[in-house]
């Protein structure tokens, strides 16, 4: 009966998806750093041997356990205030890793948005958010992102929209190309004759056909996110003391780097072994979602 | 191609006007200039005057209007730390960043391409799984840390490389590998799969049916080819180049624009910053330019592809 009607693709079948990822041992590898470091962040308070800004100042710049002079009451050493390391390490894991999914979700929900709506309706709308991605995208983001943090007050809530900024323009032109071309499919021609309402249009048939974009974008943003967050605490306009994040220790570790390197060292492998481990996860979720898809 | 160089030059209008109202909006949100420029005891009189003197008891488009009119005579306001013209000030750290930004460049097209190319190649074997695990690696890695790691490395551990400072090439060496490495990673990653998707063509198979060498028809005929593509991408990360710049400026103390942005925002000199931003803002949009002219002269496709 409906034969002659093209069939909506049905979004990919979560267990398929799970499958093709399974086949990936990196995938899987990713998917365990970046989950051990969520399970990490989320029982901090259990984890972490010390509070974040728990001073002992007999205990200054003590070095790693194993190091001459080390003590085992604190694994990774401690900083010129007698904080532990490993503590702080794990604390800053909720700040950065929070910070950076907030930023992305702000993002996302106004980058896909503008993406839909200006795929959709086209005409004026259309052109203005083009526009302001355009113009957005003339600046290097990290030299914009520092002067608007210098220029306003760096509080979180700045923070977290400096951040999304980076990141809406990517969701909004991906899902408007992907608008642009589902649109022209019958199946919303069908709908339209059907006497769909937009809203309905929107929301049943548009959306879930650039839900895999969207995923697979995410995981790499999530990672920039992170070395942007980094980038800006590490100048200091990003997260302020004492609340910890991997770029605001990295940047106490840079004065320290000669005589106490285990300051500059262990934030940097917390952040490098979050990023490789989203973006070797995106990775085998690009392939496994949509393996045209380059993000 | 005239048409296509008018038309590229038309888009650029809008995007080089939004840069100026940006950094107008910033200085507003900057807060009050009389707070920041005159004394804490300075009486409601003498601010007043300030503002008067300064036109910011004007209306805003007005005084963006101004504002406009004075960045298109060169007017980019004084700096209050160094007392002299902002563009001035940013102009003489421009060179030190351009050669920072150039070895950096120049080292990760040297080195990325023949990466990506031999990896293509020789695609799945031992030499690609290293070689794109170590530039997933290089993609993973903070910019600012990976300059930690190698003053830790390189001149703490080894005492073979200055740390910081400019002037000779050893000093060089340092910040310019820290700033390649993401580039790097970039663009081996993208030469590879450019190279495997031409290296699948229909040309690559009638040049091997012909009997020409494999080194011939991967140089001369698949190579060529994948490199258009790459030109477009290199353009565009120049923003990216140069916002590592500032990480790796800052890092190593190299006495550059991005340095000189973050001394400014200490000394809260935000006319300096504002120069800044528009002059790299303004260097990104014509670099883009140039790079899509660029990519129009590769390939001639484009040329007729678009509507001029």
């Amino acid at each position: 009966m409906q034969a002659a009607v093209e069939q909506e693709p049905r979004v990919r079948g979560g267990y398929l998806t799970v499958r093709r990822l399974a086949r990936v041992r990196t995938g899987w590898f990713g998917a365990a750093l970046v989950g051990l470091m969520i399970a990490v962040a989320l029982a901090a308070p259990l984890v972490a041997p010390y509070g974040f800004n728990e001073m002992s100042l007999e205990n200054r710049l003590k070095p790693p356990e194993w190091l001459k002079g080390g003590t085992s009451t604190h694994l990774l050493g401690t900083d010129p205030l007698g904080r532990d390391m490993l503590s702080r390490v794990i604390w800053a894991a909720r700040t950065s890793l929070g910070i950076a999914g907030i930023s992305m979700l702000v993002a996302m929900v106004f980058g896909v948005m503008m993406g839909l709506l200006s795929g959709y309706y086209g005409g004026r709308l259309d052109i203005l958010v083009m526009r302001l991605a355009d113009i957005q995208l003339s600046f290097p983001y990290l030299l914009l992102a520092i002067a608007v943090m210098a220029l306003l007050k760096p509080s979180l809530v700045n923070l977290i929209l400096v951040l999304a900024l980076r990141s809406w323009v990517v969701y909004a032109r991906t899902v408007r190309s992907s608008v642009l071309v589902v649109n022209q499919r019958e199946f919303v021609e069908a709908a339209t004759a059907l006497g769909a309402s937009d809203r309905r249009i929107i929301t049943r048939h548009l959306m879930p056909n650039v839900i895999a974009p969207i995923i697979v974008i995410s995981s790499f943003q999530l990672a920039e996110l992170i070395i942007a967050e980094s980038s800006l605490s590490f100048l200091g306009l990003g997260v302020q003391p004492p609340m910890p994040s991997w770029g605001a220790m990295l940047s106490q570790g840079r004065e320290y780097l000669t005589s106490a390197w285990w300051l500059g060292v262990f934030p940097g492998i917390a952040i490098i072994l979050t990023v490789l481990g989203i973006n070797l996860f995106g990775d085998a979720l690009r392939d496994a979602l949509d393996p045209r898809l380059k993000v | 191609m005239a048409n296509l160089v008018l038309s590229r030059l038309a888009q650029a209008v809008p995007s080089l006007l939004g840069v100026t109202i940006i950094a107008f909006v910033l200085l507003q949100l900057s807060g009050d200039p009389t707070q920041l420029l005159l004394p804490m005891e300075a009486s409601e009189e003498v601010r007043a005057d300030f503002r008067r003197a300064y036109g910011l008891d004007r209306p805003i488009p007005v005084q963006y209007a101004h504002y406009l009119l004075r960045l298109l005579q060169g007017d980019f306001g004084q700096s209050f730390a160094h007392r002299r013209p902002a563009m001035e000030v940013v102009l003489e750290r421009l060179p030190a960043t351009l050669e920072l930004s150039a070895a950096a460049l120049l080292i990760a097209v040297l080195i990325a391409i023949p990466t990506g190319v031999i990896s293509a190649v020789k695609r799945n074997s031992i030499y690609d799984h290293l070689s794109m695990g170590l530039v997933l690696l290089g993609q993973s890695i903070p910019t600012f840390w990976l300059g930690m790691l190698m003053i830790l490395v390189f001149a703490v551990g080894l005492h073979a490389l200055p740390v910081s400072g400019r002037g000779s090439f050893a000093q060089l060496v340092l910040p310019s590998v820290t700033l390649a490495m993401w580039l790097l990673a970039l663009v081996a990653r993208l030469t590879r799969s450019g190279m495997l998707e031409v290296l699948s063509q229909d040309y690559i198979r009638t040049a091997r049916a012909k009997g020409l060498a494999e080194v011939v028809v991967t140089t001369r005929h698949a190579v060529r080819n994948a490199l258009v593509p790459i030109v477009t991408v290199v353009g565009l990360q120049a923003g990216g180049l140069l916002g590592g710049a500032v990480m790796t400026e800052a890092v190593f103390a190299w006495p550059g624009v991005g340095t000189l942005v973050l001394e400014s925002i200490l000394k809260r000199d935000y006319p300096v910053v504002l120069a800044a931003l528009i002059l790299v803002a303004t260097a990104f949009v014509l670099i883009n330019l140039l790079v899509d002219l660029l990519y129009g002269y590769l390939d001639p496709r484009v040329r007729v592809g678009r509507r001029g």
